[in-house]
C-alpha cells in the first residue's frame, strides 16, 4: 500500500514515539486500576458490609473514582497515546514542541488524575458528573489541554501531507469540544484560594442543564469522536485496507459532531427542565443514530472482502468487535432518549449498563486493539508474546461485557417496572426497598461479569510485558487455537 | 472548492468545528437564561441556613448524588412515592444542583419531615440497623466531625457571588445560626425570621457540639419542605 | 445572545437540513469520487 511516489523514508522523520510508549504504557495502567475499583464498587453495591467504616471507602467516593479512572485515567490516556502516534504519521511530521512540550504534556496529565483521584478520596468534588474535579484541578487541566491543542495544531499545521487525514480531524474537534465543555461547566466561585470547595456559578435547573451539555457531550466527544479517529486509523492500519467509504467520514464527522452537541437534555426528561428543550434533545438524539451507525458501517464494511483476517487476528478482532458494540450501544441510545421509554429506563441500572456496553465494549476494546497493535511497533518487536492470550483476552473479556450489560437490562427494566406497579386495591405494590433487594442476584452477575473482564486485562498486562521483555511465545497460529476452543 | 480549502486548512477546520459545536449550545442553553417562565412563580423558596449549607455541602461530598436523586417526574407511581413532583423554583438556589441521575436508594427531593431525627442519626450510623435490606454505606464518621461555624460566613460571601440572595445580616450572623439551629434551647426568632421552616433542635443527640451530621440531618429535613403547596394555584407552575 | 438564539430556533430545520444536503453533496459529487478515496490511503504512505 506504500505509495512510493509522495513518500519519505521513515527514518527520515523524527517522530516523537518517547511520549507515544508513556501513554501506551499509563492507559494500560490506568486501565486496570479503573476496572479494579469497578469491580470493588460492583462488589459494594452487592456486599454493602465491602464500604467498611471508612469515609474513604464509601461507594459515594470510590464512584466518581471509577467512572474518572475509566474515563480520564484509561480513555484519556489512550486517546493521548493515540493522537499523537497517527497525527506525526499521517502528517508525516515530528510532534510540535519537541520533547519539553510532549514531556509536560504527559506529566501534566498524570498529574491531573492524581490531584483528582486523590480529592475524590478526601472529598473534594463539585458532583457534577465525569466534572467532580474541583477548581484548581479543574485550572490545571485546562493548562495542559491548552498545551495539548498547541501540540496538537502545531503538528497538523507543519503537515507534509497536504490532506488532514480524517482521524485528525475527529481528534481535533475532540479536544477543542472538550476544552470548551470543560471550561463552561466548571465556572465556579472558590469559597476562598487556600480551599478546595467551590460553588458553581450556575443553579438548579440551568446548572443542570449545563452539566448535562457537559456530561452527554463528554460522551459524544471523549469517549465517542476521539475513539473514532482511533477507529478511523487504526482498523485501515490492521485490516490492511483504506477505509471503506472517505467520502462517507466526511459526512460522518460534520453530522455527528453537529447533532450530538444538541442531545444531551435527554438526560433530562419529565424533571423541571421546559418540555421545549427536553423536546428538542430527543429529536436530536435520535437523529444521532444515522451517523452513529453511518460510521459504524464505514468501520465493519473496510473489512469487506477480508473477513478471513478475523479468524487469524485476534487484534483485529477487538477493533472490529469495538465497532459492533458502538452500533449496538449508538442504538440503545436514542431508544433510551424517547421519553416513554426514558420514563422506564432512566434512574435505573439499565443506563448503567448503557454507559457500560460502550465504555467497555466500545471505548476499551479499540483501545485495546490499538494497544495490541502499537505495543510491537512502538518497542520495534516484530510481534506480539503470544496472539493466543489476546485470543484468551477478546473472549473472557467479551463475556464479562455480556455478562455485565444483560445484569443491568434485566435488574433495570424489573426496578423500573416495580416502581410502577400497582397492587388490585390500586396502591404502589412494593416498597423502594423491596425493588434494591431484588437487585441483589444481578448485581452479584454484574461483579462476576466486571470480574472477568478485569482478569481479562491482567492477561494483557502480562502478554504486553512479555512483549516488550522480546520473548516470544512459540505457539501454533490463532485459528488453530480458536478452532479448538469452539 | 470550498471544501478543499477546509480540510487543508487546520485553523479554517478548528474553526468551523466551533461553530458547529457552538449552535446546539447556544439554542438550547442561552434562552433558559433569558426565557423568563423557566422558573416557576411560586413562593416559599429560600436560601439554605448556614447549617443547612454545611449539610449540604456534607452531602455533595460524600457523593450521596451517585444513588439518591432530587426530582421528583410528573409520573403516577412517582408522585404518589414522594410527593409533588419537583418545580425548577425549588432548586433555584442549589449551586451545584443535586438532581442525580441514579436511584439506588430512593428520591430525597421531599424527604424533609418524613423521618425523625433519630432515625437520620441511627441509619446514618448503620443503614441495615433500620432498613436491613439497605445496601447505603456507613456513616458513623459524621458524628466525630464538627462543622466550623466560622467559616460559614465565607460560604455565604461565595454563593452571594454567584447569585444567592443572602443579605449582609445573615453573613454577619451565619456561625450564631449554626449554633442556634443545632440547640433545642437556643434563640430561634432571628434564625427563623431569615430562614422560615429551619429545622431546630439537636439532631445528632449530642448537645455539646454541632457535627457533620447535625448538618446534614437539618439540609435533609429542609427538603421540600420550602414551597407550601396547599396554596400552590396552577397559573404559578406553567413555565 | 438571545437575537442569535432567535434567529436560528426560527428556522433551523431549514438551515440543518441545507448545510446537511450539501455536505453529502459535496462529498458524493462523482467527479470528487477519486480524489477523496486517494485520502483513504494515507496512514499507508508513511512507513515500513
Amino acid at each position: 500500500m506504500t505509495d512510493a511516489a509522495g513518500a519519505t523514508p521513515r527514518r527520515a522523520i523524527p517522530y516523537d514515539e518517547d511520549v507515544v510508549r508513556l501513554f501506551v504504557v499509563a492507559t494500560v495502567f490506568w486501565g486496570v486500576a479503573a476496572f479494579a475499583v469497578g469491580l470493588l464498587i460492583a462488589l459494594q453495591l452487592a456486599f454493602p458490609v465491602l464500604n467498611l467504616e471508612y469515609s474513604f471507602t464509601t461507594f459515594g467516593r470510590l464512584r466518581p473514582l471509577h467512572t474518572s479512572a475509566a474515563v480520564f485515567a484509561f480513555g484519556g490516556n489512550a486517546l493521548f497515546a493515540t493522537s499523537l502516534y497517527v497525527v506525526q504519521r499521517t502528517c508525516r511530521a515530528p510532534l510540535f514542541g519537541g520533547r519539553a512540550l510532549a514531556n509536560f504534556l504527559f506529566w501534566g496529565y498524570q498529574m491531573f488524575i492524581v490531584l483528582a483521584a486523590i480529592g475524590y478520596l478526601v472529598g473534594a468534588t463539585q458532583s457534577r458528573e465525569y466534572a467532580e474535579p474541583e477548581w484548581y484541578v479543574d485550572l490545571w487541566l485546562t493548562l495542559v489541554w491548552v498545551v495539548y491543542l498547541i501540540v496538537f495544531l502545531g503538528t497538523l499545521l507543519r503537515r507534509r501531507e497536504p490532506h488532514i487525514y480524517v482521524a485528525n480531524w475527529f481528534f481535533l474537534a475532540f479536544i477543542v469540544t472538550v476544552a470548551v465543555l470543560h471550561i463552561v461547566n466548571n465556572l465556579a466561585v472558590p469559597v476562598s484560594l487556600t480551599g478546595t470547595k467551590s460553588y458553581s456559578l450556575f443553579s438548579g435547573v440551568q446548572d443542570a442543564l449545563t452539566q448535562w451539555w457537559y456530561g452527554h457531550n463528554a460522551v459524544g466527544f471523549f469517549l465517542t469522536a476521539g475513539f473514532l479517529g482511533i477507529m478511523y486509523y487504526f482498523i485501515p492500519k490492521r485490516a490492511d485496507r483504506p477505509i471503506y467509504s472517505y467520502r462517507l467520514s466526511v459526512v460522518h464527522f460534520w453530522s455527528l459532531i453537529f447533532l450530538y452537541i444538541w442531545a444531551g437534555p435527554h438526560h433530562l426528561h419529565f424533571t423541571a427542565l421546559p418540555d421545549w428543550a427536553q423536546t428538542l434533545g430527543m429529536a436530536f438524539s435520535l437523529m444521532l443514530w444515522m451517523p452513529s451507525w453511518g460510521g459504524m458501517i464505514n468501520g465493519l464494511m473496510t473489512l469487506s472482502g477480508a473477513w478471513h483476517k478475523l479468524r487469524t487476528d485476534p487484534v483485529l478482532r477487538f477493533m472490529v468487535a469495538s465497532v459492533g458494540f458502538y452500533g449496538m450501544s449508538t442504538f440503545e441510545g436514542p431508544v433510551m432518549s424517547i421519553r416513554s421509554v426514558n420514563a422506564l429506563s432512566h434512574f435505573t441500572d439499565w443506563t448503567i449498563g448503557h454507559v457500560h456496553s460502550g465504555a467497555l465494549g466500545w471505548v476499551a476494546f479499540v483501545s485495546f486493539g490499538a494497544i495490541y497493535h502499537l505495543v510491537p511497533k512502538l518497542w520495534q518487536r516484530d510481534e506480539l508474546y503470544s496472539m493466543k492470550l489476546v485470543s484468551v483476552h477478546f473472549w473472557i473479556a467479551t463475556v464479562g461485557i455480556v455478562l455485565y450489560v444483560v445484569a443491568m437490562w434485566v435488574s433495570g427494566i424489573l426496578q423500573g417496572l416495580m416502581w410502577r406497579s400497582y397492587d388490585e386495591l390500586g396502591f404502589l405494590q412494593f416498597s423502594f426497598v423491596e425493588t434494591v433487594q431484588a437487585m441483589h442476584p444481578f448485581y452479584v452477575i454484574r461483579a462476576t461479569g466486571g470480574a472477568l473482564f478485569l482478569i481479562g486485562a491482567l492477561i494483557m498486562v502480562y502478554n504486553l510485558w512479555r512483549t516488550i521483555r522480546g520473548d516470544v511465545r512459540g505457539e501454533a497460529p490463532v485459528s488453530a487455537f480458536a478452532a479448538a476452543a469452539e | 472548492m470550498k471544501h478543499k480549502r477546509i480540510e487543508t486548512n487546520a485553523i479554517l477546520l478548528l474553526v468551523l468545528t466551533l461553530a458547529t459545536i457552538s449552535i446546539g449550545g447556544i439554542v438550547e442553553i442561552v434562552p433558559l437564561y433569558t426565557i423568563e417562565s423557566t422558573i416557576e412563580r411560586v413562593e416559599g423558596v429560600r436560601p439554605y441556613s448556614p447549617l443547612e449549607l454545611a449539610g449540604r455541602n456534607v452531602y455533595v461530598r460524600e457523593g450521596c448524588y451517585t444513588c439518591h436523586s432530587q426530582q421528583i417526574r410528573p409520573l403516577r407511581d412517582e408522585v404518589e412515592r414522594y410527593g409533588h413532583y419537583s418545580l425548577a423554583a425549588e432548586s433555584m438556589y442549589d449551586h451545584p444542583f443535586q438532581w442525580g441521575s441514579k436511584r439506588t436508594g430512593p428520591d430525597l427531593a421531599r424527604v424533609g419531615g418524613k423521618y425523625s431525627d433519630e432515625w437520620h442519626v441511627a441509619h446514618l450510623i448503620n443503614p441495615r440497623e433500620v432498613v436491613p435490606e439497605s445496601i447505603m454505606p456507613p456513616y458513623g464518621f459524621m458524628l466525630e466531625r464538627e462543622v466550623k461555624a466560622t467559616d460559614m460566613a465565607a460560604h455565604l460571601k461565595a454563593n452571594i457571588a454567584v447569585g444567592v440572595p443572602y443579605s449582609g445580616e445573615m453573613v454577619e450572623a451565619a456561625a450564631a445560626d449554626v449554633a442556634a439551629q443545632a440547640d433545642p434551647f437556643g434563640d430561634h426568632d432571628g434564625l427563623l425570621a431569615r430562614y422560615p421552616k429551619a429545622a431546630v433542635g439537636d439532631f445528632d443527640g449530642q448537645p455539646e457540639k454541632v457535627t457533620e451530621m447535625d448538618a446534614v440531618i437539618a439540609y435533609m429535613q429542609i427538603l421540600g419542605r420550602m414551597v407550601d403547596f396547599t396554596t400552590v394555584t396552577a397559573p404559578a407552575l406553567r413555565q | 445572545m438571545e437575537a442569535v438564539a432567535e434567529f436560528f430556533r426560527s428556522f433551523w430545520v431549514v438551515w440543518m437540513t441545507t448545510l446537511f444536503l450539501g455536505i453529502v453533496a459535496w462529498a458524493y459529487w462523482p467527479k470528487r469520487k477519486s480524489k477523496l478515496q486517494e485520502h483513504a490511503d494515507i496512514p499507508f504512505r508513511d512507513d515500513e
